[in-house]
């Protein structure tokens, strides 16, 4: 069952993240055009071979994204698909693109995630903007909007914080470890020129110091949001081959959908990245052991110690401890989110899930200049939507 | 200091949920169960998850219950509730089985701890028709 490992990402094109972006704002179509030209570019594909494509949201349209898109780019396709899974959704549309692939359905397919501000209208409409209550949905009938929004329920930082306090009364918790995450992935981003934070260290002091937002999580421990987009191209085996980087097979991946509000989880702390990554290593054949470095989520800090664990490189609740022991730079002996994570990258909307893919690609295809990790074959990355309850799991290898 | 210019935003109650808040109205804490299934059910659904099926029943409860897991929001965590921080913002497993959101109320912080008793403190939303089920530690 699974993969074969026949398709590969051949092509990357990344906007450096933005705090406050310097750039005038894009529409999400032009931003589709210019990213999509960008990672063909890099691959070395002519935009005529493109035969699908994924997406998620764009501005301009609420329905019919997919030929919106299609239209808008001169090109038709044998694939066309929207995936919604929050920060799940790019690692979600890297498996559905090589499954397609495999199947024979199309050839060379441009995953994008259009991240940078579009242009308000000149008459915008009024009243509260639908993101008002972050990815708490506030439209009648909706349970969030009736049990859960009126009692301060909202997503994120809300949800993480429960998350992470049930971790703390099942098996203790240790703030200067969780800190030790964000402060790792630092050394990582300040050898990543585009990093947001490239020239900003950090020490466990400072995040402990860092103002409290929702207990346990300091603000140093939570994503910066920014202004960005990314794309990658995923190609068959013969494309692949004449592209002009060394091509990061997709050989294994899972995927886990439970709940949307952690209220009406089964269980809190049995996440839905457990299944999905022991889906891909046993579809890739590969062992937690072989892997060389992992790309993995990380809107909090609590979310890497959580996937550490739940993808299985530590037994559950040793999480802390084996932070503590290892170096995840990526100079370290367990290196985690070598870009600097969206920690220390940066979180631009979507493109900040895809920070993880294109790092998992870059360093297999050994494209990592100063945050290379030596001799990188395996990559293990994850996407996490919602909280902690979309996971999807992939495997990215060298020839 | 809250800043009555927002105020959170109160449930807006379908036909299929409307028994809950009516009963929280009157003191009294009714959750949906299914028979077939005997399982209790939370939030109100026109079929039981897993099962689907469709014969949900009304039943009162004490409300009484643990608390399963909470944060402290020392920032607003939406721009409505700007003023009500600290929001204890808690998740509550009735003694039935299911889970709600609440926040708790009448409690020190350093005495909130997972695992906790907690029992329904009911809130009139002044010039509203809503209650509110909030909690506080039972003694």
């Amino acid at each position: 069952m699974g993969l074969r490992g026949e398709a590969a990402i051949v092509g990357i094109a990344e906007w450096k993240p933005e705090r406050r972006p310097t750039a005038p704002p894009i529409f999400t179509l032009e931003q589709w055009a210019q990213l999509t030209r960008e990672a063909l570019d890099d691959a070395g594909i002519d935009p005529s071979e493109v035969d699908g494509i994924c997406a998620t949201n764009i501005r301009e349209s609420d329905s019919f994204v997919p030929s919106t898109i299609t239209e808008y780019l001169g090109i038709q396709v044998n694939f066309a698909e929207v995936v919604d899974l929050g920060g799940a959704s790019c690692a979600a549309m890297v498996w559905r693109a090589a499954a397609a692939i495999e199947l024979g359905l199309c050839n060379v397919v441009v995953i994008a995630a259009p991240s940078w501000p579009s242009p308000r209208p000149p008459n915008p409409p009024t009243g509260p903007s639908s993101w008002r209550y972050g990815a708490s949905s506030a439209n009648y009938g909706s349970p969030q909007a009736e049990f859960d929004i009126p009692y301060g329920n909202v997503a994120q930082n809300c949800g993480y914080a429960q998350i992470a306090m049930k971790y703390g009364a099942e098996y203790g918790y240790d703030p200067e470890a969780l800190a030790k995450i964000a402060v790792d992935q630092r050394v990582s981003a300040n050898h990543n020129p585009p990093a947001v934070f490239h020239n900003v260290p950090i020490t466990v002091e400072d995040v402990l110091n860092s103002p409290m937002i929702a207990d346990p999580i300091h603000m140093l421990e939570i994503v910066m949001p920014c202004s960005g987009g990314a794309a990658i191209v995923v190609a068959g085996k013969d494309v692949a081959q004449r592209s002009k980087h060394r091509p990061a097979w997709i050989s294994g991946f899972g995927e886990r959908v439970l709940h949307k509000t952690p209220t009406y989880a089964e269980d809190l702390l049995s996440t839905a990245l457990i299944p999905a990554a022991d889906q891909a290593f046993s579809m890739a054949g590969r062992s937690r052991d072989e892997v060389d470095l992992i790309s993995v989520y990380d809107c909090y800090t609590i979310t890497v110690l959580m996937t550490i664990e739940d993808a299985g490189f530590c037994p559950r609740g040793e999480g802390q401890p084996f932070v503590r022991e290892h170096d995840l730079s990526f100079k370290g002996d367990f290196p985690c989110n070598t870009h600097g994570g969206q920690l220390g990258f940066g979180q631009a909307g979507l493109a900040g899930g895809m920070s993880h893919i294109t790092e998992g690609a870059r360093q297999v295809m050994r494209r990592g200049e100063h945050h290379q990790v030596p001799d990188a074959d395996v990559a293990f990355i994850t996407g996490n939507g919602g909280l902690m309850s979309e996971q999807v799991a992939l495997i990215l290898e060298g020839d | 200091m809250a800043d009555h210019t927002v105020r959170p935003p109160l449930p807006t109650p379908i036909d299929r949920t409307q028994p809950f808040w009516d009963g929280l109205r009157e003191r009294r804490v009714r959750i949906q169960y299914s028979p077939s299934s005997d399982t209790w059910v939370f939030y109100p659904r026109s079929h039981a998850p897993l099962t689907l099926a469709d014969d949900l029943e009304w039943r009162d409860i004490s409300g009484e219950g643990t608390l399963y897991t909470y944060t402290i929001a020392r920032r607003p965590t939406a721009p409505d509730f700007a003023g009500e921080e600290p929001q204890i913002i808690a998740v509550v497993e009735l003694d039935e089985g299911p889970r709600l959101t609440s926040t708790l109320v009448n409690v020190d912080e350093h005495a909130i701890s997972v695992g906790m008793r907690v029992r329904p403190v009911f809130e009139d939303v002044p010039d509203s028709e809503t209650t509110l089920l909030r909690y506080e530690p039972a003694p």
